[in-house]
């Protein structure tokens, strides 16, 4: 079973800024983490590759010091790590990224499955995985919340509904994107620690993945962020005190004002 | 204090401190309220190669030291001394093995340990052979090409959640210490079962029980070295456990700094946080003090003890009583500091009190640690 997992660098939730002049996330002196859906989506495709054999291939694009998350991720049990980096992709929005995912992923070439995190948790579109299905041309399915059964014909899974979950059963190739309920990421190993010390992780550029200029970084973007402002802030609140009685006349009397 | 630690030795705090801070601290007081075996942090252990440290390379392990050991301890036992408890007992039950056991006993045992798929006890106290261990009255005797074991085992660490029991049994009475020998039992072997789990004042997450062994056979090639050598073994595994025991009680003190520490910035009376008064301070400046020394002389023995030296009985218990005293101490300042609260279950400083206590006892009890140290003295200042 080949696996492809993609993952994002993204900044601790814990310290998030906006950069007041480009309007984007500041990424500057700023702690950078695995986005933490991605953390369940290597767990997934470390447990699979366990399983039934194979190979776990991560994927990232982003700026060099990705490469941080991507030895993370072999720590963690997988195989090698691919990052997709050049200047030319900067200012990507979720089009010109899956686009460039898809150019890399058939870089990489054979795979049965791909797996990604429900969302990233910086930008928290959602858009991405579904995205480079499409550009892949293949079947994908969100939110999956278990694996109930894998071989290497089919799987069959949960996905995560609004009141419940839909029982899926698909064959490869299918993109999955996946959410937390699905397993608890396994802390590094002290082998796979030293495995990600010496792995060499392969950096490839636009014309490496052979991507169109014109569909890559701000330019391929058809998304303009028009303005980011925060919410404004909520009006006055009263909090009601005493017992349910107490607080039902104090409500009644509140709202008989308005009547 | 920067200690200039190996890039593997900043791995392994790395790797123990995330099992500590993701795993440990958010259910240790769960475990020891309920008395809980923490079967599943266990298991994240044994998957992240933590069990393997100790052991050799060519079975599977990591072929580490006592430092290593040790830094992997002292994050462990920062979180939950019952849980790091759990995991050191495996590692002293395992030490027979690697230090006396034969090739094949250290393939057939040693590698489901590296590979967290087993774990291990040490079986040595009974009822009437504590801090004298020559009292053992368990014995084995060599019938056809099968050992029988007959005795109870108490207070061992991992009763009945272990697989591999490492075990001192008298072969030969009459000859006293040079008449006990080790064997591995496991789990399932005829004869053998473990008593209930004791109810303890701390550590609960560890389970402690009795180890009986009723017309026990376990086949010949069990014997783990010569017979007759097993005391000599045990002395050697307990010489090479003491600073992982050393190493608990600075996660102890640790985390009892630190929780302190944070208490006093924030908790405010006369209109002040406490620790702007002296009287905190000087407690605050105190539990500090006392860690860092016992740090410094804790790494340094393991340091020592990683060189191979011929003896290291004196500092082996030096460490073990410098630190372990110095979590007892600093536990019940912690308490102290916190006042009312600390008392609370609430707040994990109580536990970390309780828990210390077994520091102060167990592996050799500081009593009996400082006899060691006196009678090395005796020697050393003999020959001068």
């Amino acid at each position: 079973m080949k696996i492809i997992v993609c993952i994002k660098q993204v900044p601790d939730a814990k310290d998030v800024r906006l950069d007041p002049e480009t309007n984007t996330l500041a990424r500057e002196g700023v702690q950078s983490i695995m986005n933490p859906y991605d953390q369940h989506a290597l767990e997934e495709a470390v447990r699979l590759r366990e399983e039934l054999g194979g190979e776990v291939t991560v994927l990232s694009m982003g700026p060099p010091q990705a490469e941080d998350v991507l030895r993370q991720a072999i720590s963690c049990g997988a195989d090698r790590g691919v990052l997709i980096s050049d200047r030319a992709f900067a200012g990507a929005d979720t089009w010109a990224t899956s686009y460039t995912l898809a150019k890399a992923v058939n870089k990489i070439g054979d795979f049965d499955l791909i797996l990604c995190g429900k969302q990233a948790i910086d930008g928290d579109t959602a858009q991405v995985g579904p995205g480079l299905a499409i550009q892949l041309d293949i079947p994908f399915l969100t939110c999956i919340q278990k694996v109930r059964k894998a071989n290497e014909k089919e799987i069959v899974m949960e996905r995560m509904m609004d009141d419940g979950y839909d029982v899926v059963a698909v064959d490869y190739p299918v993109l999955l994107t996946v959410v937390k309920d699905l397993n608890e990421p396994r802390v590094p190993s002290l082998k796979g620690k030293m495995k990600s010390k010496k792995a060499i992780i392969e950096v490839l550029s636009a014309e490496d993945v052979g991507a169109d200029s014109s569909c890559i970084g701000l330019a391929g973007s058809p998304t303009e962020v028009v303005d980011v402002f925060p919410p404004p802030p909520r009006g006055e609140r009263a909090m009601l005190t005493g017992t349910i009685d107490e607080q039902v006349e104090q409500l009644v009397e509140k709202l008989a004002v308005y009547l | 204090m920067d200690y200039f630690l190996t890039e593997e030795q900043e791995m392994i705090v790395d790797i123990a401190r995330q099992i500590t801070d993701e795993k440990i601290i958010p259910n240790r007081a769960e475990l020891d309220e309920k008395d809980e075996f923490p079967r599943e942090i266990l298991e994240a252990m044994g998957q992240a190669d933590l069990f393997g440290i100790p052991i050799p390379e060519e079975y599977g392990g990591f072929g580490g030291g006592c430092l290593d050991i040790v830094l992997a301890l002292e994050q462990l036992g920062r979180g939950c001394i019952g849980v790091a408890t759990a995991f050191a007992a495996s590692a002293l039950g395992i030490y027979p093995i690697i230090l006396s056991g034969s090739d094949e006993m250290k393939k057939k045992y040693l590698t489901p340990v590296a590979a967290g798929q087993k774990f291990a006890a040490f079986g040595l106290t009974e009822a009437n052979a504590g801090s004298d261990a020559s009292g053992i009255q368990t014995t084995a005797v060599l019938d056809g090409d099968e050992w029988v074991l007959n005795g109870t085992k108490q207070w061992i660490t991992n009763g009945g959640e272990a697989q591999i029991y490492t075990i001192v049994a008298m072969t030969d009475k009459s000859r006293g210490a040079r008449g006990a020998s080790m064997f591995v039992v496991e789990d399932g072997d005829p004869g053998f079962s473990c008593g209930p789990k004791e109810k303890k004042m701390g550590i609960r997450a560890s389970s402690t029980t009795e180890l009986i062994f009723k017309d026990c056979r376990i086949p010949q090639d069990r014997l783990i070295g010569r017979k007759g050598t097993g005391f000599i073994t045990v002395m050697k595994t307990l010489d090479s456990s003491r600073p992982g025991i050393a190493a608990l009680g600075l996660g102890i003190g640790q985390a009892c700094v630190d929780e302190a520490t944070m208490y006093a910035k924030q908790r405010v009376q006369f209109n002040k946080p406490i620790i702007s008064f002296q009287a905190v301070q000087h407690l605050l400046a105190d539990m500090a003090i006392q860690l860092e020394a016992s740090r410094a002389l804790v790494y340094a023995t393991a340091k020592h003890i990683d060189a191979h030296p011929k003896n290291m009985s004196k500092v082996s218990s030096m460490c073990k009583v410098m630190a372990t005293d110095m979590a007892m101490k600093v536990s019940v300042d912690a308490v102290q500091v916190m006042g009312g609260y600390g008392y609370m279950r609430e707040y994990p400083v109580e536990k970390m009190m309780r828990d210390a206590k077994i520091l102060q006892i167990y592996e050799g009890t500081n009593q009996v640690q400082r006899n060691v140290i006196g009678q090395e003295l005796n020697k050393e200042y003999s020959r001068k």
